[in-house]
């Protein structure tokens, strides 16, 4: 189910990074198992993190040693700031992650910086600084296993991560 | 007292066996360049120590069977197997035969003995021969706890090295380092000490918080690494005796690359704010803090040169990862690469010679050596994935890590603790009980 949710935003991600010109990795693999969207949401409460992860989208993703959220992402983080605005309960931690193709302090850096990007964007969105922490995994906790240009991209990412 | 501290007060008499000392010969010695690339061996007999009874040999064949070890990582020495000697422990006790040693072609010999004092102690006496002059070139005796047995083997493999090469022994040392097991999305990464044999090993963190980069105060009784404990990535200082923690500072952001200064009365490492990281430096002693880098980039991974006045560090201000030496206040920056790929992790030899790098062009890893103005680049080691070298105290050998990659079902990476030599022709996988990385090799204990 969870998959199948992933694959629509995918696809979303991929039409916006189409019309600004840019290719995007991270979704190209995603791209062809489109579902139509009405097979969403029934079972996902509105307002949950369950709908934030899934049906927004709780990740960005980054090319290789570049910190600058692509326009895929921003496409992202406007439905996240949407999303957020709506729910404002809830407090954000952004993960910075980065693939293993680098040295691991270097990475913690590199980690911090895309934490700091994304959470620059949201909060010149207008989410309140104060609800926004950023924290670096470098290249510690990658999101797929697996050693080739697919996984990578995978990697090279930000997480909006939600609590209460 | 701790068991630790204990060990410390073990190894506490050595004598140099009087008179047996030769100096200066006049002929050609026999010595070990070891500042030469590729080279033979040097074939070593290494006899068990003797002992008058099955408790006090059984430890002479611990001792002899370590010293051996020792040396034959070392890839200097080739020790002789024992089956082919021919002068028997008890004969040698008496007197050596130099020419049954030359018969089997050993060009060095090592004799020794062990028995236990009156008062309880081990006693270890050994002597290292020069068979084709038929002359002594060392002798020592040790008087240690029965424990300590380790840190004598240690010790005499060491003052061996010495008179062979003329550099300073590094098996008397520990090794501590990240142990890591479990799946790669979710690894249980743990600080682990051992000695650098890999003997004595123990986890010192239970993985319940992610762990990285430590490394040795000049003592090496305390270690500086970086924990998540409470999700706040920041930089500690480890008690290794007490295991005592400690929080380095208060600082807003993520603290990481944490190392000591030579006299281990500060901490150099850097800081994230705003999305750059920048390098700091904490005196231990006032507890006053200090910002050496000012720049919107990436700055990390710094280390001091050997006599505190410098730092060799990484950034990215330029554009791309390269290394970069200012002096210890900040002041003064070069940069030092200037070769293809990016540059990462330097660390200033302890004989002040050399910085080591990892190295990354073209898809492949390197570990490597400068000066540190920048020339006489050379690579030592390449493999998919090779990070962050350490220096054994000598200078003349290295530690890191290399990793294998994931299969595209994400099955097979390991990681393996390593070391080579500075010709880059030895190099040694380090058995760990789990995988390992991040290697920081201690100076000699002191």
């Amino acid at each position: 189910m969870k998959l199948r949710f992933l694959s629509i935003f995918a696809a979303a991600a991929m039409l916006a990074a189409c019309e600004s010109g840019t290719t995007d990795t991270g979704a190209k693999g995603a791209a062809g198992q489109m579902t139509p969207p009405s097979s969403s949401a029934s079972s996902i409460a509105a307002g949950s993190i369950e709908e934030f992860n899934s049906v927004v989208g709780d990740r960005v993703f980054f090319d290789y040693n570049k910190a600058n959220v692509r326009a895929d992402g921003k496409a992202t983080l406007d439905k996240q700031v949407a999303w957020l605005k709506k729910y404002p309960a809830y407090a954000i931690t952004v993960e910075g992650h980065c693939d293993e193709r680098g040295t691991r302090e270097y990475n913690l850096a590199l980690g911090e910086r895309r934490a700091h990007a994304v959470a620059e964007y949201l909060k010149a969105a207008g989410i309140p600084a104060g609800r926004v922490k950023t924290i670096s995994y470098g290249k510690e906790r990658p999101a797929v296993v697996g050693s080739n240009e697919d996984a990578w991209a995978k990697n090279r990412r930000g997480v909006t991560v939600l609590s209460k | 007292m701790t068991a630790l501290l204990r060990l410390r007060s073990i190894v506490f008499a050595l004598l140099a066996l009087a008179g047996l000392v030769v100096s200066a010969p006049a002929r050609a010695e026999l010595v070990i360049d070891i500042t030469r690339g590729y080279m033979r061996p040097l074939p070593i007999a290494i006899p068990d120590f003797y002992g008058m009874d099955p408790a006090n040999a059984q430890m002479g064949r611990d001792i002899a069977r370590v010293v051996a070890a020792d040396l034959e990582r070392s890839g200097l020495f080739r020790p002789i197997d024992q089956r082919a000697f021919i002068q028997t422990l008890d004969s040698l006790q008496a007197s050596v035969n130099f020419a049954s040693w030359k018969q089997i072609n050993a060009e060095a010999l090592v004799s020794g003995k062990t028995e236990m004092t009156p008062d309880g102690r081990l006693r270890v006496e050994f002597r290292l021969w020069d068979v084709l002059s038929q002359e002594q070139m060392a002798g020592q005796v040790y008087t240690a706890q029965n424990q300590g047995w380790r840190r004598v083997a240690h010790m005499i493999a060491d003052t061996i090295y010495k008179r062979m090469t003329g550099e300073e022994g590094y098996f008397d040392t520990q090794i501590v380092y990240i142990a890591e097991d479990g799946p790669k999305q979710n690894r249980r990464k743990r600080l682990a000490i051992m000695d650098q044999d890999g003997e004595n090993h123990r986890f010192l963190t239970d993985g319940a918080d992610l762990v990285l980069t430590p490394r040795f105060s000049p003592t090496a009784r305390e270690i500086t690494y970086m924990s998540y404990w409470h999700n706040t990535p920041r930089v500690y200082i480890f008690q290794i005796d007490t295991g005592r923690r400690e929080l380095l500072g208060d600082f807003p952001g993520m603290t990481f690359a944490p190392r000591f200064s030579p006299d281990g009365n500060k901490v150099i490492f850097s800081m994230s704010e705003e999305g750059n990281s920048n390098i700091w430096e904490m005196n231990l002693l006032t507890r006053q803090k200090r910002r050496l880098t000012h720049d919107d980039s990436i700055n990390t991974s710094p280390s001091y040169a050997p006599d505190g006045s410098k730092v060799v560090f990484n950034s990215d201000r330029g554009g791309s990862q390269q290394l970069y030496v200012m002096n210890a206040d900040g002041s003064n920056t070069q940069r030092i690469s200037f070769g293809d790929g990016r540059y990462a992790t330097p660390v200033w030899s302890p004989r002040g010679d050399l910085i080591a790098f990892t190295k990354m062009k073209g898809g492949e890893f390197f570990i490597g050596v400068m000066r540190p103005d920048g020339s006489g680049e050379r690579l030592l080691a390449s493999g998919w994935l090779v990070e962050g070298p350490t220096w054994a105290p000598n200078g003349r050998v290295l530690a890191f890590w290399r990793e294998a990659p994931a299969d595209d079902r994400g099955r097979g990476h390991t990681a393996r603790l390593t070391s080579i030599d500075l010709t880059g022709t030895n190099e040694r996988q380090l058995v760990t009980p789990v995988d390992g990385s991040d290697p920081a090799w201690s100076p000699l204990i002191p």
